[in-house]
């Protein structure tokens, strides 16, 4: 069965939201909204859940505090000369270590799961696009089958489309 | 307000600009080419040129650093606390203010290097397998600078491009020239699908409350490079806090500079309302209060710890050598920004940007005299030194730390839209104010 794509424009979020939960509830197709800014409308429409950006944070988190204290650690046995009378491991200077490196890892970690998840930087195709979805209008695109481009046309427009048209990636 | 007028708005700041910008990308520039050849000068003859004269071996380079290092932290830390906090106002000056964090942090990042007897040998501070079989000490506060700074960079300057994104996508669709190729290799094909939109919403939140205390470690980091030194006058446990309280003072007074200059030339005036500025000036009140605090703390303790070398550096730095910087520190830091008890005072521009700028050149004295006069008043009496006197060498260089500076801010305002409309138009939409 071939597939086609429907992408469809909207001047308000709540119509692009209704069209989406529409789509999805009829089990017409794979949907894909734009939205130039956050909206709760789509989010709620949706029911998209946390996001899992927060396990990365965490795991960079985690990593970044064993790293901290480990390489202080390591480098210092490797070496140890005593500096300033302390102790050759010494933890409190290295707590500081441990901070920055608990921040830094988490921060990248929280970017990298964000990359991942949002399936950025896009380097393929991806679905169609519109110009005006960064400006003021918000789109909902339909991957489905071309038997049932029809219904999944009828659904969009009754929420309210300025325009509903075939459209290739 | 609708969406469009918006992006019309903002995005004309990427317009090609007029002749006055221009002027003054190229005063910054030939300002950076002396400053550069100063730096090669120093290179090629050695430190002596700076005017370093024992004991003072930190002097106008370390003063820079700190300086640089202060302006940094209000941008991020205010940006993400406002975040943090739902602050609705923030919208207007964060963008601007992250990007006054991550270039002045650029430039405080230089200033340990031109410092350095031998510069080419800086990335001897990072800790890598080499064949001396040599690890960096990490019992020293130096290596905790070294940390503490390239991780702010790294995450401010993330925090700043990653909240630019769906504004470079928006750009990207905008223009027609040239330029599209750049934004969209910038933009990483950001589409804002609700699932790109809900990732970065919550990458957002997790950066702006990583990026807070490391903002507050930043700076204490910084004031343990003095405070963990035996030296009078730096051995102090409230270093810290005083760093970070100074730190913000001078952030803010330099986000009000640079905020309303971008607000006039820009003409952002829709954007950035007089009250925000006001808001601004708000925090600088408690700030120079918390500051004219420590300072008289500081010569409580000299006095109260009994230490007669102590006594003596606090002594002298109110009535010795360095006394004129010092009384016009306390003007600048402690008595000027009192006039923003009057609402007038708070709310005309005018004033604000002139007391941001005595602002922050008493914040500039504030650490040259901490630096200079607590080294030229040490244990002992043989080392007391008279006054240190600066270099055209050491002038120029920090003549090209502004030039530097404002050169990658005025680059940063005329290619990036220097607002986020993102949350302009999620502000709107909050408020009901949306209209097709």
């Amino acid at each position: 069965m071939t597939r086609v794509y429907l992408l469809s424009v909207y001047d308000q979020a709540h119509k692009a939201a209704e069209a989406a939960s529409a789509i999805r509830r009829d089990g017409l197709g794979e949907v894909t909204t734009y939205a130039p800014a956050p909206n709760h409308e789509i989010d709620a429409a949706l029911g998209p859940g946390v996001s899992p950006v927060r396990l990365f944070t965490l795991l960079g988190g985690i990593l970044g505090c064993v790293l901290g204290f480990a390489l202080p650690i390591y480098t210092a046995r490797d070496w140890p000369l005593i500096t300033g009378g302390k102790p050759i491991v010494a933890i409190p200077p290295f707590v500081v270590i441990a901070f920055e490196l608990t921040i830094l890892l988490a921060a990248l970690g929280a970017i990298g799961g964000f990359l991942i998840l949002s399936g950025l930087p896009l380097l393929g195709a991806g679905p169609p696009y519109d110009p005006r979805f960064s400006e003021d209008r918000w789109g909902v695109v339909v991957n489905c089958a071309a038997d049932q481009a029809d219904a999944a046309r009828a659904r969009l427009t009754q929420a309210g489309a300025e325009e509903v048209r075939r459209a290739n990636p | 307000m609708s969406f469009r007028r918006i992006n019309d708005d903002i995005l004309r700041g990427l317009e090609p600009p007029g002749i006055a910008y221009f002027a003054g990308v190229t005063l910054a520039l030939v300002v950076l080419a002396l400053a550069l050849f100063a730096f090669w000068h120093q290179m090629d003859v050695g430190l002596g040129v700076a005017g370093y004269q024992p004991p003072i071996l930190w002097a106008v380079y370390i003063t820079n650093f700190v300086f640089w290092v202060g302006i940094t932290h209000s941008g991020t830390l205010v940006s993400a606390v406002l975040f943090l906090c739902r602050a609705r106002w923030r919208t207007g000056i964060a963008r601007a203010s992250e990007a006054m964090t991550v270039f002045a942090i650029m430039t405080a990042g230089l200033f340990p290097i031109i410092h350095l007897g031998r510069p080419w040998f800086a990335y001897w501070l990072f800790p890598y397998p080499n064949e001396r079989q040599l690890w960096v000490n990490f019992k020293s506060p130096l290596i905790w600078d070294v940390f503490a700074i390239s991780s702010y960079m790294t995450v401010s300057a993330l925090f700043l491009y990653l909240g630019l994104v769906p504004d470079i996508a928006a750009a990207r669709d905008r223009i027609k020239d040239w330029r599209q190729r750049v934004y969209g290799v910038l933009a990483l094909g950001w589409r804002g699908t609700e699932r790109q939109w809900r990732h970065l919403n919550a990458l957002y939140g997790f950066l702006a409350a990583l990026v807070t205390p490391l903002a507050v470690s930043v700076h204490s980091v910084v004031s343990w490079d003095f405070a963990m030194a035996l030296t009078p006058g730096w051995h102090s446990t409230i270093f810290a806090p005083y760093f970070v309280a100074g730190a913000i003072f001078s952030g803010v007074a330099m986000m009000l500079t640079l905020l309303i200059l971008v607000r006039h030339l820009l003409h952002l005036e829709k954007y950035m309302p007089v009250a925000h500025f006001e808001n601004l000036a708000k925090l600088i009140i408690p700030l120079s209060l918390i500051l004219t605090y420590v300072y008289l703390t500081e010569f409580f303790m000299s006095r109260y710890s009994g230490s007669p070398f102590e006594r003596g550096t606090l002594l002298d730095r109110a009535i010795g050598t360095y006394a004129p910087f010092f009384w016009m520190m306390v003007f600048c830091n402690s008595m000027v920004p009192l006039l923003f008890f009057f609402k007038r005072v708070r709310t005309d521009l005018r004033a604000l940007f002139a007391i941001s700028i005595v602002i922050n050149i008493g914040m500039w004295l504030e650490r040259f005299v901490l630096i200079v006069s607590s080294l030229s008043h040490s244990f002992d009496p043989a080392e007391w030194s008279g006054m240190y006197h600066p270099t055209w060498v050491e002038a120029a260089i920090t003549a090209g730390s502004f030039a530097w500076f404002f050169l990658l801010f005025l680059l940063f305002v005329k290619n990036f839209p220097v607002i986020s409309m993102a949350e302009l138009k999620e502000e709107t939409t909050r408020e009901g104010m949306h209209v097709a």
